[in-house]
């Protein structure tokens, strides 16, 4: 008997100090979580500019994070940063319209037909592993300097990940369901959008976010090559004039419509894929 | 309709070829189904029912034989199914899961609503006709693929072990729905399932398949009125000893069925 009691009182100790400690440190782990990593990029910030303006490190190389603002509102003031932008986003939307797209029809029509699949999968197996920088100089020399040929990059880049996301997409399906459409008279394109495409979606959507991320790469690759406007362009002849800060500001101005893409790919996936949205 | 069969079977042989054996799974079938009737077929499992039914839906093309569908004119479907396991779109709601028949048939968007609106007041579903399927049970997600059947309004309904994956008390709840719905129209119906209890509780004839390959054992009439009550059609003596007939039928075949997958060295 008094070991039992001895037990409860031991638990109901052990109770009030969890919830005393509960009450001190009122920071859930999720949130301290969210802290650290807002607060970590902000304190190596602090530090690089610390470093900078005590001479720890070279200027000419990594000047301060200050600078490189003066130098972004300077960029943003003259305009100059919006053309280049708005040169680099026209290419990448108009890359994906061109490689996108198709890729997401021939990829599903591959992954419902098996002689189409026997007859385009050696041709992608075999040109995929091709690094796309690589091919840039055979882009140029077929579509010219002109924009031809950057949005080519993107298009290329864009194709294969949808393409090979797509025809995964559509074999992932549960047999079940095409049997289910077949049982309904399904035409093959009631098949097409009724089934392949919303099955293959979770799946095309993880390749559209592979696609612009690559097309993202190859722009800034192609823009440094024969180009007068883009990001890539920008970056390239700062490089020149050794104005390291405007290369700062390219990165940084990539790298946040990179961020922005990821954000409002993931945003349209909750929009077109409500069935996954809250498993 | 002078028909006196809505599905007549003959001769129906199915043969899969797999590492160069030929496996019949289906053999020498033949079976008249009455209009308005609710045909069974039980036997054990791997006995080729599952194949014998694709063939009557027109999902695989039998190696021999004949099925033949009678047609009441009308521009109605032939055949619709409900499938073992989940068979409804997840990237569909319940409505339009259940609309998913009349909306590839393209007919007027008032009739869709009402026989839509109808099947899933029946099934119990209205209030999740906007759900996913994902944020419902089992017993409902079967309920949605009853539903899709009986609004398509086909000429027969077939049903796969429709009701094999839910657990006991969710089964006889869905036997007896079935059998509500089924009375409205008594649309023929072929019904395939392992449970012998099942194929008394719900059908007119129940045919006793052996195993491997697939043949017709034994074919018994149920002699019980309808319409039926599911629980009181169970409390009754007439019941347990039918139930008793059909296995002392299919004792054998679920035997051979297990030796034959010991000898093989298959996990049963």
């Amino acid at each position: 008997m008094s070991g039992r009691r001895d037990w409860s009182t031991r638990a109901r100790v052990a109770a009030s100090w969890g919830l005393d400690r509960g009450a001190r440190f009122s920071l859930s782990p999720a949130r301290r979580d969210r802290l650290i990593s807002v607060a970590s990029p902000l304190l190596l910030m602090v530090l690089w500019e610390v470093c900078a303006r005590v001479g720890v490190i070279d200027v000419r190389f990594f000047p301060a994070p200050t600078t490189i603002l003066k130098t972004l509102l300077n960029l943003v003031q003259s305009g100059e940063l919006w053309t280049h932008t708005r040169a680099s986003l026209q290419r990448l939307f108009w890359g994906f319209l061109v490689g996108g797209v198709p890729a997401l029809f021939i990829g599903i029509a591959m992954g419902l037909s098996r002689p189409l699949r026997a007859a385009i999968d050696p041709l992608i197996a075999a040109t995929y592993p091709i690094p796309k920088s690589a091919i840039l100089p055979l882009i140029l020399l077929i579509f010219g300097l002109g924009e031809a040929s950057k949005i080519a990059m993107v298009a290329i880049g864009m194709f294969y990940p949808i393409c090979i996301n797509a025809v995964t997409g559509v074999l992932e399906i549960n047999k079940i369901y095409l049997d289910v459409a077949k049982n309904f008279r399904a035409t093959r394109w009631q098949m097409f959008r009724t089934v392949a495409l919303p099955g293959a979606l979770p799946f095309i959507m993880s390749g559209v976010k592979l696609g612009v991320g690559m097309g993202h790469i190859l722009i800034a690759i192609a823009e440094m090559i024969g180009a007068k406007s883009g990001l890539g362009y920008m970056i390239w002849n700062a490089w020149e004039i050794l104005s390291v800060e405007t290369m700062y500001v390219g990165l940084l101005t990539i790298a946040v419509i990179g961020y922005i893409f990821s954000l409002a790919i993931n945003e349209l996936e909750r929009w077109i894929i409500p069935w996954k949205a809250d498993r | 309709m002078a028909e006196t069969f809505k599905i007549r079977i003959r001769n129906l042989r199915k043969e899969f070829r797999t590492k160069g054996r030929v496996v019949t799974a289906v053999d020498d079938v033949s079976i008249d189904i009455e209009p308005g009737s609710f045909f069974m077929i039980v036997g054990p499992s791997g006995c080729g029912k599952t194949s014998l039914l694709r063939m009557v839906a027109g999902l695989d093309a039998p190696t021999g034989g004949s099925i033949e569908i009678g047609h009441g004119g009308q521009e109605r479907p032939e055949n619709s199914m409900v499938f073992q396991g989940e068979s409804i779109f997840p990237w569909m709601t319940v409505w339009d899961n259940a609309a998913y028949g009349l909306t590839l048939r393209g007919l007027p968007a008032a009739q869709i609503r009402e026989v839509v609106g109808h099947y899933l007041d029946r099934t119990g579903l209205t209030k999740f006709s906007g759900a996913y399927p994902h944020q419902l049970s089992g017993g409902m997600k079967q309920r949605v693929s009853i539903a899709r059947a009986f609004a398509n309004d086909p000429e027969v309904l077939l049903m796969d072990e429709p009701f094999s994956a839910l657990d006991e008390q969710n089964k006889t709840l869905l036997q007896e729905e079935l059998l509500r719905i089924w009375e409205e129209h008594k649309k023929t119906v072929l019904f395939i399932t392992h449970s012998v209890d099942e194929a008394v509780t719900l059908g007119d004839r129940i045919m006793v398949m052996t195993a491997h390959p697939g043949r017709t054992k034994a074919i018994i009439d149920v002699p019980f009125a309808r319409p039926r009550s599911v629980l009181e059609l169970r409390a009754q003596p007439e019941y347990g000893a039918l139930v008793y007939r059909i296995w002392e039928q299919l004792r054998e075949e679920v035997q051979l069925a297990r030796d034959e997958a010991e000898s093989v060295g298959v996990p049963s």
